[in-house]
């Protein structure tokens, strides 16, 4: 069954943020699926990764395209819209709906740029709950997502104890690592290098910093796949030639995969919305660099499945089984499986499979669970 | 069971159901010990069959070990709390009495270091259900004296080198393990097929299931 989602828009009159500026006023976009029953208890929160956006299902009625998540979503599915409510909004800082860096500054009428204030992973699970609110939803039985959804999933679990039941944070991890970091660096270096960003003042000119931020993904897209990954879907093999050009046009499959994915990218995300979210990735530290992460779950109520992936170089899975242990030392009820994929961190998009069986299992549970309490 | 059947309503509790599902004899003696809304944790649950059962009649809270992902998989599916890897790892992150019944279930024959792991569960759990092959069985003794080979039992009909079992303990063995550690027993079970014994257990006995604490 296709359907055709709607995006809608919310306006708060401000938010208070971590580093101690308060933006005012905000907006969300956010899309919802399904039906949220009397009681209001199967609703499902699906926190999106760093490029997605608010439209995880169903068919967009402009472009065609399927929302990021749609194979896990919809009648039938993981997420099954025929039991549960879902609900997917656009990060704070985003570039799709939500108020961030490219959105125009009340105070003065121009886009904030780089006067956008720096936002955290704590920020947007703040606005998050702002949206939940509104919805009148007064306890999410889950929080789902992966990567960067997952740090969110588990920034819910830690800053509203009370207000969700069942938690799923998927190749996440509970700090960004040096690693990560540092792939973070190199893309944000590639977009402050390109002259045409020009300090983030981009927005009133007709030139974007497309080199430096298809660069960036480039770079991202690599980080997101595995040797394996890469060499069964490129290989060394050649585009449209049989022998070397002795050139560097875009020759090898795997070149010339990254540079359309690079451009691409460019048409629907803005340079400067890079800068902030992964920004906001590294600055995320569940423990704030002094208790221990099992300190940090001491209020903690919800249940948790945590899931990881073999390949998954860039959130391996001792990352997830670093949060599964200190959860553990809590004596909280964690269901973990380190699923087997080729597909590196993409995994979480791909394994569609593999993690359907185990999301259904956890969300009838805990919806059985909470009936009964 | 099916991932479908997760997703009914429970049942409602019928006795001794657990051996037709299950099919497992020692399944359904620790069904019947685990005493309902307590905290359990079954170390190396494979597909969380029993916990699911226990969940779902017992109102039980389950939580299991598993080193198979596949069967991990089965179990989450199922929608009980499985954790993928070693039962000694586990074991080590839980804080001091935290679960009622540690469940070791066929097991503790698998394990490298079965006196550790039953210290543990003591540590962890207020009791210690502990189930496993008798390896004293009038059978295995047969068999070792009349064709001199390493012992096969009916449950665990492994060749040497591809079994899983690493240790092979009788229930007398156990027994004295048990006084060394001055361990309480609060019930034993000794069985074969069907059938319970309690004369010469050692000798009549397939598998053991005992009910511990310190």
């Amino acid at each position: 069954m296709i359907f055709h989602p709607e995006t809608h828009y919310v306006r708060f009159a401000s938010l208070a943020l971590d580093c101690g500026a308060a933006l005012a006023p905000v907006d969300v976009a956010y899309q919802a699926y399904g039906r949220l029953n009397a009681a209001r208890s199967n609703a499902i929160l699906i926190l999106h990764a760093f490029s997605g956006d608010a439209h995880a299902a169903g068919i967009n009625p402009q472009t065609g395209k399927p929302g990021w998540w749609d194979s896990m979503i919809g009648p039938g599915r993981a997420f099954d819209t025929d039991r549960y409510y879902v609900v997917c909004s656009n990060v704070l800082g985003g570039c799709r709906g939500t108020t961030g860096p490219s959105s125009i500054n009340p105070a003065t009428g121009q886009p904030y740029a780089m006067t956008f204030p720096v936002i955290t992973i704590g920020d947007m699970v703040r606005l998050q709950k702002m949206l939940v609110d509104q919805l009148g939803i007064e306890r999410l039985l889950a929080v789902a997502g992966g990567s960067m959804g997952g740090m969110q999933a588990l920034q819910w679990a830690v800053s509203y104890p009370d207000r969700v039941a069942g938690v799923i944070p998927i190749a996440a991890t509970a700090r960004h690592s040096a690693q990560q970091i540092a792939f973070n660096e190199v893309g944000r270096q590639a977009i402050i290098a390109d002259p045409d960003w020009n300090e983030g003042n981009y927005y009133a000119t007709d030139r974007k910093p497309a080199r430096g931020l298809a660069v960036a993904r480039m770079v991202g897209h690599i980080t997101y796949m595995s040797d394996t990954s890469m060499r069964e879907k490129f290989g060394r093999r050649l585009r449209a030639k049989e022998k070397y050009g002795y050139d560097f046009s875009a020759e090898f499959e795997v070149e010339s995969y990254l540079r359309y994915r690079g451009s691409e990218f460019v048409n629907r995300f803005d340079a400067n919305s890079y800068l902030y979210i992964t920004k906001a990735m590294d600055y995320f530290d569940l423990t704030n660099g002094s208790h221990s992460l099992a300190g940090v779950f001491a209020r903690v109520q919800a249940r948790f499945l945590v899931l990881s992936f073999t390949s998954d170089w860039l959130y391996p899975s001792y990352q997830s089984q670093e949060i599964v242990r200190a959860l553990r030392s809590r004596n909280l009820d964690v269901a973990y499986c380190e699923l087997p994929s080729a597909y590196g961190h993409d995994a979480f998009l791909v394994e569609v499979e593999e993690q359907a069986e185990l999301v259904r299992g956890f969300l009838a549970r805990t919806l059985r669970m909470q009936a009964a309490a | 069971m099916s991932a479908a059947s997760a997703l009914d309503p429970p049942r409602p509790r019928r006795r001794h159901s657990v051996r037709e599902i299950l099919g497992r004899s020692d399944y359904a003696i620790i069904s019947e010990l685990i005493e309902p809304n307590s905290r359990v944790l079954d170390l190396g649950c494979g597909d969380g069959a029993l916990l699911a059962w226990l969940a779902d009649h017992k109102r039980v809270d389950a939580r299991g070990v598993e080193i198979d992902g596949e069967k991990v998989k089965r179990a989450i599916a199922q929608g009980v709390s499985v954790y993928q890897g070693d039962i000694n790892e586990a074991l080590a992150d839980y804080p001091d009495q935290c679960f009622d019944y540690i469940i070791l279930s066929q097991t503790l024959q698998e394990t490298r270091q079965p006196l550790q792991v039953l210290r543990e569960m003591l540590r962890v759990g207020r009791r210690a259900v502990v189930a496993f092959p008798n390896f004293g069985h009038w059978s295995v003794r047969l068999a070792m004296l009349f064709f001199g080979r390493a012992p096969k039992t009916r449950l665990f009909p492994y060749e040497w080198y591809d079994s899983p079992n690493i240790h092979f303990l009788s229930i007398d063995d156990f027994e004295l393990l048990i006084a060394r550690e001055r361990l309480a027993v609060e019930r034993a079970y000794f069985l074969a097929g069907r059938r319970t014994f309690r004369v010469l257990p050692n000798l009549l006995a397939e598998v053991a299931v005992y009910l511990l604490r310190r």
